[in-house]
């Protein structure tokens, strides 16, 4: 075969295999696409319509947006989103600190660090309600550790319920939040820190740069991407968080730990107004819409300023 | 040398890792005190950290206590092992097509995926129900399954996509020049390379199937005997007294045949997520 007919034949497969390329791509989407849209896609639109009705177990009857117009004059309901907000934003922000602080310490070449890192995932592995049975337990004021550890110190003057009150129950559910959600942004976080060649530290360690200087100048922007797009993640799930509030307050005491998720599911599931229910679910997807479009804008930013595609 | 610590940095690290470990072993450890208490010593306050009644009654009690225990250990791994299974069928080729090839609305679809996170079961609890129903499903293991395989299916192509992406063009470039077909090269050379990658979604997605499954169970399933351990262990809370020490008990017990894979291929996990964050 000469050079042109070789160039041929491989033009002619390059261009055999170009064109059913977008068929056989959707082929490969298309069954996730169909599942997804049968499962969520088909109960969304559902909670869409459901939320312009008045709908309980009697029937339905169509109200227009008076369920939305409730909602929005409604104090309560600001209250609550305010809450929700509050809730992601220090739970997240806790989550990455104490995350970045767990994944270097991981990362870290000292004696036991295999051990250390099998260690820390424990809250992730086991299912949420589990691990919230233990927390139930820890935060009773008469048989629960911390109550009695704080009353041998004498922090407490007698049994606290940590449940019991609103600041604290408040501040209980974050601290349970924050452990179940920590390991799994400490694993990324140090798999992200793996992924830094060693030839920067190095090189930068030449230069005489200390620890803290390699951290902020190297490790920091290196991992940049892994840690905006992990919280992106665990701001939704923080967000939807619900197991964990109802496990242990149920949204008590006096509507102090519901956030909008647990709004959501009292009032639809607990109450059975359907309607309302399914506005409020409404609210949630386009407040997490928005709440993530305004985070990718930023996103972007922050890629391009680190170079990443 | 570079790595090297000083005897009090090595201290200071140390304690660090010690307190950072207390509180999230913490529970366990309240767990496992918990399950040592005989019944009436549970509620006793104030509050011992020892006491000489201490045993492991609870261990054995517990599985008179609520009989179906073994068969709830059972369901929970059961259905988590099936969401995995057939969340990796869904994942894999649509990941492929995400991170190798172009076609119309590829973005906008990827975004649909990620958009899907937002939606929680709690959110969609009611219509879910009511498709769960039309399909037939209540009341089956498919009830618990069919919901997880939606929720994980974003999170599965977001991770494995990434993994891929990174696995160098030109191996495949080269089998196409030789004649092998996409469906080919898709088996022999990419999921080969992805193998490490495959490894760590089908881990994330078995953890996430297994924690997820309160609330599906408590609402789509009736029957008892397929009840995954989460639901399961609220029979402890009975008729006549809670049996705490025995639900921290099964707790415990319940959750060990997983912890055991895990610490099996936590190695991979970790090794399979760093290789996936090497640059090309």
């Amino acid at each position: 075969m000469t050079e042109l007919t070789q160039e041929i034949a491989v033009a002619e497969r390059t261009k055999r295999r170009k064109l059913p390329e977008a068929w056989f791509a959707w082929m490969l989407v298309a069954p996730a696409i169909i599942f997804i849209a049968v499962i969520v896609a088909w109960p969304l639109a559902e909670t869409i319509r459901l939320s312009f009705m008045e709908a309980d177990l009697g029937g339905e009857e169509f109200v227009g947006a008076a369920n939305y117009a409730d909602l929005l004059d409604s104090r309560k309901f600001h209250e609550t989103v305010v809450r929700t907000f509050y809730w992601m934003f220090l739970s997240v922000g806790l989550k990455l600190i104490l995350g970045l602080i767990g994944a270097t310490l991981l990362n870290a070449a000292i004696p036991g660090r295999a051990l250390f890192r099998v260690l820390v995932m424990p809250p992730w592995v086991i299912p949420i309600a589990i691990g919230c049975i233990g927390w139930l337990w820890l935060y009773n004021g008469y048989f629960g550790l911390l109550s009695g550890l704080g009353q041998r110190l004498g922090i407490l003057d007698g049994p606290f319920e940590f449940l019991a009150y609103k600041q604290s129950a408040f501040y209980s559910a974050i601290v349970t939040d924050v452990w179940v959600g920590t390991p799994m942004v400490t694993l990324f976080l140090l798999a992200a820190m793996q992924g830094v060649s060693r030839d920067l530290y190095e090189a930068a360690w030449v230069d005489g740069a200390g620890r803290w200087y390699r951290f902020r100048r190297i490790t920091i922007p290196q991992i940049m991407p892994v840690l905006v797009s992990m919280a992106l993640l665990s701001a939704i799930w923080t967000f939807n968080s619900f197991e964990i509030i109802w496990i242990l307050t149920e949204g008590g005491p006096r509507g102090a730990t519901t956030t909008l998720i647990v709004d959501t599911y009292k009032t639809a599931i607990s109450n059975y107004k359907f309607g309302e229910g399914a506005a409020r679910a409404v609210i949630i997807v386009i407040l997490l819409a928005l709440f993530s479009l305004i985070y990718l804008f930023f996103l972007n930013k922050v890629n391009r300023k680190y170079g990443v595609k | 040398m570079m790595d090297r610590y000083t005897i009090p940095q090595k201290i200071g690290l140390y304690i660090a890792v010690a307190i950072f470990l207390t509180f999230i072993l913490l529970p366990f450890f309240e767990m496992f005190m918990a399950s040592l208490r005989p019944l009436e010593h549970l509620f006793r306050s104030p509050y011992q950290f020892w006491s000489e009644d201490f045993s492991f009654q609870a261990y054995s009690d517990m599985w008179e206590t609520v009989p179906l225990l073994g068969r709830y250990i059972f369901n929970s791994i059961y259905i988590a092992s099936m969401v995995t299974a057939i969340t990796m069928a869904f994942v894999v080729p649509a990941a492929y097509a995400f991170a190798r090839m172009d076609f119309p609305f590829k973005s906008a679809t990827l975004g649909i995926f990620l958009a899907v996170n937002m939606f929680t079961g709690a959110v969609l609890l009611i219509p879910l129900y009511r498709v769960l129903r039309t399909l037939g499903l209540l009341n089956t293991y498919w009830a618990m399954i069919v919901p997880g395989v939606a929720f994980l299916i974003p999170t599965g192509i977001w991770l494995l996509r990434s993994y891929l992406e990174k696995i160098p063009r030109e191996l495949e470039e080269a089998a196409y020049v030789d004649g092998a077909s996409r469906l080919y090269t898709l088996r022999r050379v990419v999921l080969p390379l992805a193998v490490p990658g495959l490894i760590v979604v089908g881990v994330a997605v078995f953890i996430g199937a297994y924690a997820q499954q309160f609330l599906f169970a408590i609402t789509f399933n009736q029957t008892r005997e397929l009840q995954p351990l989460p639901a399961g262990l609220y029979e402890f809370i009975g008729y006549q007294s809670v049996t705490w020490n025995e639900m921290m008990a099964a707790a415990l017990v319940g959750v060990l045949p997983v912890m055991v894979i895990f610490l099996f291929l936590q190695k991979y996990l970790v090794a399979g997520l760093t290789a996936g964050a090497v640059k090309e």
